[in-house]
């Protein structure tokens, strides 16, 4: 015979999608929310995206190289993934030196540390917004105004309250919501995006064009984001008509803050989120129910984080519990 | 044709490649030596009937199936017994065959080897049944189970509807439907035949849509038979598995463990089909078979009707030759299809495809980390979760394995196919359900 | 201030002694009379806990021969890895007599290298000889081969197997190998067997080296090394001990009579005889070499 033949398992066909494929298509869906934050922060927005990507690849490059003496996996694109979604994460006042601190922190604790792609139980973009939170308490609670100084890359500009801020501080001071319903940010501005709050959070409308461009080419699966910003808007829904004038509408609160960047590009996350279908349908509630209770009772005005990140460390019992019908079982055979 | 129906759970797209739809069915002259195995079906091999130096003629019975499961064998040429001894199975094992040295083409006097139509069914259901055990008729989809035993219901169990598996949802493979453009007359005498057997009311022929001139000839010849409709099946694969095109067509779910019997039917291959139509109608024992041979870059590539026995190196040789960028030759399709490790191999009544594929397409990728996409949970048509199940088998925890119905799986290769880190799920599925098997027969014992 | 000290370390202490009595009551009450010869005799074995002797580790030898001491006899049980040595100690310790044993080793029972059994074609899939094994005949193309991936090497517990990257079978390293038996099991062609260690220092040990049962033709078209069954070495042996006896094709060393002559390796057509020492210089073809020669 002229030739060796190959001899291996079937199938002998192969499908095109590969990790960086997926990875890479997850980076385009995230191009309209850069483009929003750019539009709505200018420079300095583009250039902490930059940082964050630029130093969660270096990161996971020098891990690996160096510490774990594998060959480098950066071409994937997962760590430009979690590098960008942890600028959009944070606001754009953050200093550029703790975008980095953050980062390595994402990538080495939370991802690296526990074995790397695929073994993280943490979304590592999340992980190293909540440690930014609590070390950089001041920058990271600082929210600049949207579009000034665009072609200026310096933090130094005018601040205010985000929506979902003024609605605590309201709250904190006792005051009905009817009182502040006037400096409160329009749905159509919470909508396109023209508000203060984190680089990526502020637009719904870019966040739903990359949603859109990820269930087209399958990255994700319908149920988690329409299921998580469902079980939020019912459960603040549900307060909103027992009490008008404490609560804001469900509507407010979809819109408002990280609910739409965590539902759509966080609480999807491959390898944080269960496998079954079942499971990511109590994952996405969870989510919801978390983030509303955080929100309507919380002393964070925000809780699209720690609820992912909650719901996180219950994927394994989830996985667990929650398994696909077998073909077969459970059916009028 | 009616709705248009498929399977609702997981199920993947590969592309169709059917290279060969348009080349219509070529008659392939037996080669100079064949070599038949004894054991071609699943169940116990047949007990060989002849004698080195025997003169046997094409039809001629050369090995019995005695065992309950097992069928019977006989010879595809005319010759002279060479020897009975062994000859590589697809796997590379050696396994019990009988050698005949081709001379002449004499058939026996029996086989009605004339191309006329015989519509009148005059054989009674019980006869049938017997008589496709005689012809050593097994399914020719490429599982070769023994048909007959099929047909040989429980008692309290009650079938109503015999289903023809007209979907050829492998990529590459166009030997059914060729067939069905071919033969369509043939194969319905054939569907009635198996449906008077089963003593049933009803027979569906399921075919996928990307064949529409094959249901269209099947669906115009099937007027003429007032019990046998035509079903178009969206493409999606793997519909041609038993499984899955009882889902499709009847809406009914068989458990793991459990055959189309036991809700209510019995699944058939168009070739099977085919097969029961010659032995009933014109004493023609199963002696050959349409095999796809095909191949980016094979010159010739075609269907061929092949005596069984034909050794590969035989059929490729019809189709132009071995290309020099060949890098696994596959018996089957591309999804199920088993990698032979040589050419000498011969075809079976099983084998529906020789498939040639170059070195690009015959290399595997490398295997990075799992990401938990969850895309082989999704694409799983049996609801199993592949990646555990490959977890498992690597840490050999096969208690768990089972516990996870890793037995259940149909082998259909969605999970590998799908899997953008390149694992080798179905590799390590094939080794939990062996070693699952082995340890339940340990713990039976 | 004094008074928070003193209620401190009040309250603390009484915590302390409270556990102390409850601790007390239960080890008396739930105390279990272990026999003290099973630890003494623990200590005489070679504590590797490697299972080789059929029991659970070392403690579960030494409990079965406390056990069957008290019966008078422990002349079955037996400790592989520590041999002759470890069981004098033993039976010393007791006072019994102890059943004969040798030290034994895992032995590779395939001559399949790279060289000798050149693949056929190329297995691409997980590395894992049961994977392979359960797709297809394997690379070399014999059934019986060693599928030359590395289950063996993964499932020793001693690192006394490494597979060789000059030849692609596994070594068994003489000087960590137990013989406990997990490559045995795990082989999927069941290529090892524990065999006597041999005699003297050199370990002076024969074997077949070669399983496949095909007809010799078929064998030795795969591997040149291969039995073919030919009944040389068998002939060769019953003139001597009647050790080699000949099966489906494949002959087979009986460890218990051979005696490590090594007449059987220089008349095996193939090579199929391995030896750990050099065999005697086969006479016959010498001569027939010096009358061609003359």
């Amino acid at each position: 015979m002229s030739q060796t033949l190959i001899v291996s398992s079937s199938p002998h066909a192969k499908g095109d999608l590969t990790v960086a494929r997926i990875m890479w298509g997850v980076v385009i869906a995230l191009v309209p929310v850069f483009v929003a934050s750019a539009l709505v922060f200018g420079a300095r927005a583009i250039m902490a995206v930059l940082v964050t990507s630029a130093a969660c690849v270096v990161t996971e490059y020098v891990i690996q190289r160096y510490f774990l003496k594998q060959r480098a996996t950066v071409s994937d694109g997962s760590a430009v993934v979690t590098g960008m979604l942890l600028a959009f994460n944070v606001s754009v006042a953050v200093p550029m030196w703790q975008l980095v601190v953050g980062s390595i922190v994402a990538i080495g604790v939370a991802k690296m540390a526990f074995g790397g792609l695929g073994a993280n139980p943490f979304n590592p973009a999340l992980i190293g917004r909540a440690f930014m939170t609590v070390s950089f308490p001041v920058h990271m609670n600082t929210w600049p105004l949207p579009q000034q100084t665009l072609l200026s890359l310096g933090a130094d500009r005018v601040t205010g309250a985000t929506a979902l801020g003024q609605i605590a501080d309201a709250k904190a001071l006792g005051e009905p919501l009817t009182t502040i319903a006037a400096e409160l940010p329009s749905y159509w501005q919470l909508f396109l995006g023209t508000v203060g709050g984190s680089m990526g959070e502020i637009s719904a409308l870019a966040v739903l064009i990359g949603g859109a461009y990820m269930l087209y080419r399958q990255l994700i699966s319908w149920e988690t984001p329409v299921i998580f910003l469902g079980t939020l808007a019912v459960i603040t829904g549900t307060f909103w008509v027992i009490d008008p004038t404490a609560y804001a509408d469900p509507l407010f609160h979809v819109l408002a803050g990280g609910a739409m960047l965590g539902a759509w590009f966080m609480a999807t996350d491959m390898t944080t989120s269960p496998m079954s279908r079942n499971g990511k349908i109590v994952f996405a509630v969870g989510c919801g129910f978390i983030t509303a209770v955080i929100r309507l009772f919380g002393g964070f005005p925000e809780g699209v984080t720690y609820a992912i990140l909650i719901m996180n460390a219950f994927v394994p019992i989830i996985d667990n519990k929650l398994r696909p019908r077998r073909f077969g079982k459970g059916a009028a055979a | 044709m009616g709705v248009v129906k498929t399977f609702p759970m997981g199920g993947v797209h590969p592309p169709e490649n059917k290279l060969t739809a348009d080349s219509a069915i070529q008659v392939l002259d037996p080669p100079s030596e064949v070599a038949i195995l004894l054991g071609q079906h699943i169940g116990a091999p047949a007990e060989p009937l002849v004698q080195k130096g025997d003169t046997v003629k094409v039809g001629t019975l050369i090995g019995e199936g005695k065992a309950f499961i097992s069928a019977n064998v006989h010879s595809s040429v005319s010759g002279t017994v060479k020897r009975i001894d062994q000859a590589l199975d697809a796997a590379g094992f050696r396994k019990p065959a009988v050698i005949i040295s081709v001379e002449g083409d004499e058939w026996e006097e029996h086989i009605d080897r004339s191309s006329t139509l015989v519509t009148e069914i005059t054989t009674p259901p019980e006869d049938i049944v017997r008589r496709i055990k005689t012809a050593g008729i097994v399914g020719m989809g490429g599982a070769a189970f023994p048909t007959n035993v099929k047909y040989m219901v429980p008692e309290g169990k009650h079938i109503d509807t015999l289903l023809i598996n007209g979907v050829e949802c492998e990529p590459f493979l166009t030997a059914d439907h060729r067939l069905m453009l071919e033969h369509p007359q043939e194969i319905l005498v054939g569907i009635e035949i198996l449906r008077r057997a089963l003593q049933v009311d009803r027979a569906v022929v399921g075919i996928e849509l990307n064949k529409p001139d094959a249901i269209e000839e099947m669906t115009r010849h099937a007027e003429q038979f007032s019990n046998i409709e035509v079903y178009g099946l969206k493409v999606q694969y793997p519909q041609g598995a038993e499984k899955q095109l009882i889902k499709a067509i009847l809406d009914r779910e068989v458990p793991g463990g459990k055959l189309p019997l036991d809700v209510g039917c019995v699944v058939n291959n168009i070739g099977t089909a085919l097969a029961a139509y010659h032995q009933i109608q014109k004493n023609r024992p199963l002696i050959d078979r349409v095999v796809t041979v095909t191949g980016t870059s094979l010159p010739n590539r075609g269907n061929f009707l092949v005596r069984i026995g034909t050794p590969f190196s035989h059929t490729i040789e019809a189709a132009g030759g071995m290309p020099q960028d060949v890098a696994k030759v596959i018996a089957g399709g591309p999804m199920m299809g088993k990698a032979v490790p040589d050419l000498s191999v011969t075809v079976t009544k099983g084998t529906s495809g020789i498939l040639l594929l170059d070195k690009k397409a015959a290399q595997r990728h490398e295997t990075v980390a799992c990401i938990r996409c969850s895309k082989c949970v999704t694409v799983c048509p049996i609801g199993l979760e592949p990646y555990l199940l490959e977890k498992l088998a690597r840490v050999e925890y096969w208690e768990q394995a089972d516990e996870h119905d890793v037995l259940d799986c149909i082998e259909c290769g969605s999970c590998s196919y799908i899997c953008p880190s390149n694992r080798p799920l179905l590799d390590y599925i094939k080794v939990g359900k062996v070693k699952v098997h082995e340890m339940r027969r340990a713990s039976a014992s | 201030m004094n008074e928070l000290l003193l209620y401190s370390a009040l309250s603390l202490g009484g915590v302390a002694a409270g556990f102390a009595v409850v601790l007390y009551i239960i080890s008396r009450r739930f105390r279990v009379d272990e026999d003290p010869r099973i630890a003494e005799v623990t200590e005489l074995l070679p504590g590797i806990n490697c299972g080789a002797c059929g029991h659970p580790g070392c403690t579960g030898l030494a409990e079965a021969l406390v056990e069957a001491a008290d019966s008078g006899d422990i002349s079955h049980l037996t400790c592989p890895p520590g041999g002759a040595e470890t069981m004098r100690t033993v039976g010393e310790y007791f006072g019994l007599e102890v059943g004969s044993t040798h030290k034994t080793i895992a032995v590779l029972r395939c001559g399949g290298s790279f060289a000798n059994a050149p693949a056929k074609t190329e297995y691409q899939g997980p590395t894992s000889c049961t994977a392979a094994h359960t797709l297809y005949v394997g690379e070399t193309g014999c059934p019986n081969s060693c599928l030359r991936l590395n289950d063996c090497e993964i499932a020793c517990p001693f690192d006394a197997i490494v597979m060789s990257s000059t030849t692609g079978l596994p070594e068994v390293l003489p000087d960590l190998c137990t013989s406990c038996g997990a490559c045995v099991k795990v082989c999927p062609r069941n290529l090892f067997e524990i065999r006597p260690r041999g005699k003297g220092k050199a370990e002076r040990r024969v074997w077949i080296n070669c399983r496949n049962t095909q007809p010799g033709a078929v064998a030795r078209k795969n591997c040149a090394v291969a039995c073919i069954g030919c009944g040389k070495c068998v002939r060769v042996c019953n003139d001597i001990v009647q050790a080699i006896s000949m099966e489906n094709n494949l002959a087979y060393i009986d460890p218990d009579k051979c005696i490590s002559c090594g007449k059987c390796v220089p008349v095996c057509p193939t090579n199929a005889i391995s030896a750990t020492f050099p065999p005697p210089k086969p006479k016959e073809p010498k001569k027939a070499a010096a009358e061609t020669q003359a």
